[in-house]
């Protein structure tokens, strides 16, 4: 049956038909709806894991215990995952294993743009890069086929407008992998230096093996047009060179992106007069070629920063380009805003009034840096606010960190928060963690961590405690506070940040886009009261806004939350 | 069906954007053409401007729509429309709701919400289609259901074949909601 499927659910459904029966992943975007549609599979066992490390470790461990496994990340969540995959190189498989990344060039989602190529690379490791939805799952049935041939586990690259757009995919059914038996054999699976030794030999043969499939895998393919232009690409960056240059240019067309074919580049070199490597981001490819001796061109003509698309390699090939109607005046933006009742804001509103130096984290609550609330000094990756407020604090001193806080969400703290308040709790600075728990993963759209008391497929389960979690740390001080009363928090904001040892706020309220949260009626500001003195306005809620020089509140956006009651002195709005 | 039509899906954050642009990808491969729809997830999806892209035809390659390619822009929110009149080709279509979001640097009172857009859009030789989706959804009986009278509106001037769409639009709404929704869409293709 054809249906219509995003990369990630075509993912999914190669996991499906490739008989795969352990799923454990970290939600990232673009790389989430993997996991969520692989979830809707019965036969599958999936979960969300804390983090990617302990996802790709499980995968591991199901794949020696003879299960076909999986495990998705996004590109920064690799970086978290590197030291299981690094050594599962050596190891290798008993069933098959495949990592899926998703990178995210022109970082829609993302803090960083890096080429998770890199990682194939350097952890030796073959990597695929399907071009649609319908190579999403044939590129996955076959790693799982490479996996277990070449006794390696296979990563499979994805990239946003791959992850995230649907395509025609023929759905197929289940071909049952049973579970492989499992023999002791701690040569193979125990990297003590003498068993690692003779495996970094085999990694190293493996490599070359696959270069060799590489050459003739027929997921490398010429299309020979008789041009004199050629293209190698891959991915995303295929559909576009064919979009923009259609039969005016000969493709190599790569499938596998690590190891890379020489035979079959010089072989492709050989047809063309001019020959060019399109890629996103790094000059992954063309570096091999160069190194070959093959001479192309890439990085002289295509930027190495942001995404690619069909009028960029057309007007770099061709130099055409498409006239466009235009306005000539400038629109006002648009940026991404927390949405209306978000408990995030009455927190950032408090911390923006008290001007504290805020050590930030990956999440929905990321949007506090933006105007109006403005309310965040840095963010560099999960888990990071907390242990850099520790090293703030260590450099700046006592002072300093009666002025600072890290703020770090409920998923985020359990990723990789919890290590660091540790290190606050054990080489003690006094630092104020403000934990944002908000009862799900929130930018990612809405999945289950393990601190919401559900699983994966909403059934109960396990909620880990977070008070008790941060006392058995060491931490004495842990209260909760409400961030839609902006008084009490405000009060805890300061008691804590006076006290002479470290503390952890717990800032309590779900997401309001929860199905399960009621939302009051909207609010409405009576004109007669208003003054028009936009102190509502400073929450940066979207609902609020003047109209004829008065607040007015949008019913259609409006959840009742409140906190702008409370920044009205004239009491008009209610 | 030769050549590929380009779509493009515009709107704010949670304006249900991703709903529209699965009915037309669903109602064209129910027509045997090839399809894909290029989707923005995750950050954006915020209350920012979102944009979504449709393409089919015989064989369809890239997922993304560039400036000058979309053949019919379909815009939930006005300023959203004005911002991705770039991407029509000249001559080309759009449907366009008139509802007004106001954005952010709007809310804080920093720039005023631009008037007139629709007029002006006209002026750079494309053709404006105004819907006010808004106040028919309100009378299929949800707000929420502005994303289907738009495509109900744009359905008509693409693809004459209402079934074809009725069908497309029980593929992607569940169930429970589909009777208010065959309404709404009803509404959008009579506007």
């Amino acid at each position: 049956m054809k249906r219509l499927l995003l990369g990630n659910e075509a993912v999914a459904r190669g996991l499906y038909e490739a008989g795969v029966r352990v799923v454990s992943s970290y939600p990232g975007t673009p790389s989430t709806e993997i996991t969520e549609a692989a979830a809707k599979f019965p036969e599958l066992a999936c979960e969300w894991a804390p983090n990617e490390k302990v996802a790709a470790e499980t995968a591991a461990g199901a794949a020696i215990g003879g299960a076909r496994s999986f495990c998705a990340m996004k590109h920064v969540g690799l970086n978290v995952a590197a030291d299981p995959v690094f050594t599962m190189s050596y190891i290798g498989v008993n069933a098959g294993m495949v990592l899926a990344v998703a990178d995210d060039p022109g970082m829609h989602s993302s803090q960083n743009e890096q080429d998770s190529r890199h990682y194939a690379k350097a952890a030796k490791l073959p990597m695929l890069e399907p071009a649609d939805s319908r190579e999403c799952k044939a590129f996955t049935k076959l790693a799982y086929s490479l996996s277990e041939e070449f006794d390696t586990p296979v990563m499979l690259r994805l990239t946003t407008r791959i992850a995230h757009a649907r395509g025609v995919v023929e759905c197929g059914g289940r071909e049952e992998a049973p579970l492989r038996e499992y023999q002791k054999d701690p040569a193979k699976n125990v990297m003590l230096p003498a068993f690692a030794r003779p495996k970094h030999e085999k990694v190293e043969a493996r490599t070359k093996a696959l270069a060799q499939w590489a050459e003739s895998c027929g997921i490398n393919r010429i299309e020979d047009n008789g041009a004199e232009i050629g293209v190698v690409c891959a991915g995303a960056v295929y559909q576009y060179a064919r979009e923009a240059l259609g039969d005016k240019a000969n493709y190599l067309k790569l499938g596998m992106v690590y190891p890379l074919p020489e035979k079959l580049i010089r072989d492709f070199a050989a047809l063309c007069k001019t020959l060019y490597v399109v890629e996103e981001l790094d000059d992954f490819i063309e570096s091999h070629c160069k190194a070959l001796g093959v001479p192309v061109t890439g990085k002289e003509r295509f930027p190495r920063c942001g995404e690619l698309s069909q009028r960029i390699v057309q007007k770099a090939l061709t130099g055409e380009e498409a006239p466009a109607p235009a306005l000539g005046a400038p629109l006002p933006v648009r940026p991404p805003v927390m949405c209306c009742g978000c408990p995030h804001r009455g927190l950032f509103y408090v911390l923006k009034q008290e001007k504290v130096y805020v050590s930030g984290d990956i999440g929905c609550y990321t949007l506090g840096a933006s105007a109006p609330l403005s309310a965040m000094d840095a963010c560099i990756c999960m888990g990071a606010s907390v242990s850099a407020l520790h090293g703030y604090n260590k450099a700046r001193g006592e002072g300093a960190a009666k002025k600072a806080v890290a703020v770090i969400g409920d998923s985020t703290f359990i990723h990789s928060g919890v290590t660091s308040l540790i290190d606050i709790a054990y080489n003690k600075t006094n630092s104020t963690v403000i934990i944002l728990d908000n009862s799900i993963t929130g930018m990612t759209g809405h999945q289950q961590n393990p601190s919401t008391g559900f699983n994966i497929y909403n059934e109960p389960a396990q909620a880990v405690d977070l008070e008790a979690l941060c006392r058995a740390v060491g931490i004495r001080r842990v209260r909760v506070a409400d961030p839609y009363d902006l008084g009490l928090t405000r009060q805890a904001l300061r008691e804590e940040l006076a006290a002479e040892e470290p503390s952890v706020i717990i800032s309590r309220r779900p997401c309001a886009l929860l199905k399960t949260v009621q939302h009051n009626p909207p609010l409405q500001a009576a004109p007669e009261k208003c003054v028009g003195c936009k102190a509502c306005l400073g929450i940066g809620c979207p609902a609020i806004s003047m109209k004829e020089g008065k607040a007015h509140i949008d019913p259609t956006q409006c959840v009742g939350c409140g906190v702008c009651v409370s920044l009205c002195g004239k009491g008009a709005i209610g | 069906m030769s050549q590929v039509k380009s779509v493009m899906i515009v709107g704010v954050g949670g304006q249900g954007t991703l709903l529209a642009s699965r009915i037309l990808g669903s109602a064209m491969l129910r027509k045997g053409c090839d399809v894909k729809v290029g989707e923005v997830h995750g950050m954006s999806q915020r209350g920012g401007s979102v944009v979504t892209y449709v393409r089919y035809g015989e064989e369809v390659f890239s997922p993304v729509i560039e400036k000058g390619e979309a053949d019919v822009l379909l815009a939930f929110e006005q300023l959203e429309a004005a911002r991705a009149l770039p991407y029509v080709k000249p001559g080309g279509l759009v449907v366009a709701n008139t509802q007004q979001i106001d954005p952010m640097p709007v809310v804080t009172g920093a720039q005023g919400y631009p008037r007139g857009l629709l007029e002006a859009m006209e002026g750079q030789g494309v053709l404006v289609e105004p819907v006010d989706a808004l106040a028919l959804a309100e009378e299929a009986g949800s707000q929420k259901a502005v994303n289907v009278v738009l495509i109900g509106a744009m359905a008509r001037r693409l693809e004459p074949d209402e079934s074809l769409w009725l069908e497309a639009l029980r593929d992607c709404v569940p169930e429970r909601f589909y009777e208010m929704n065959e309404k709404a869409f009803r509404l959008g293709w009579g506007a």
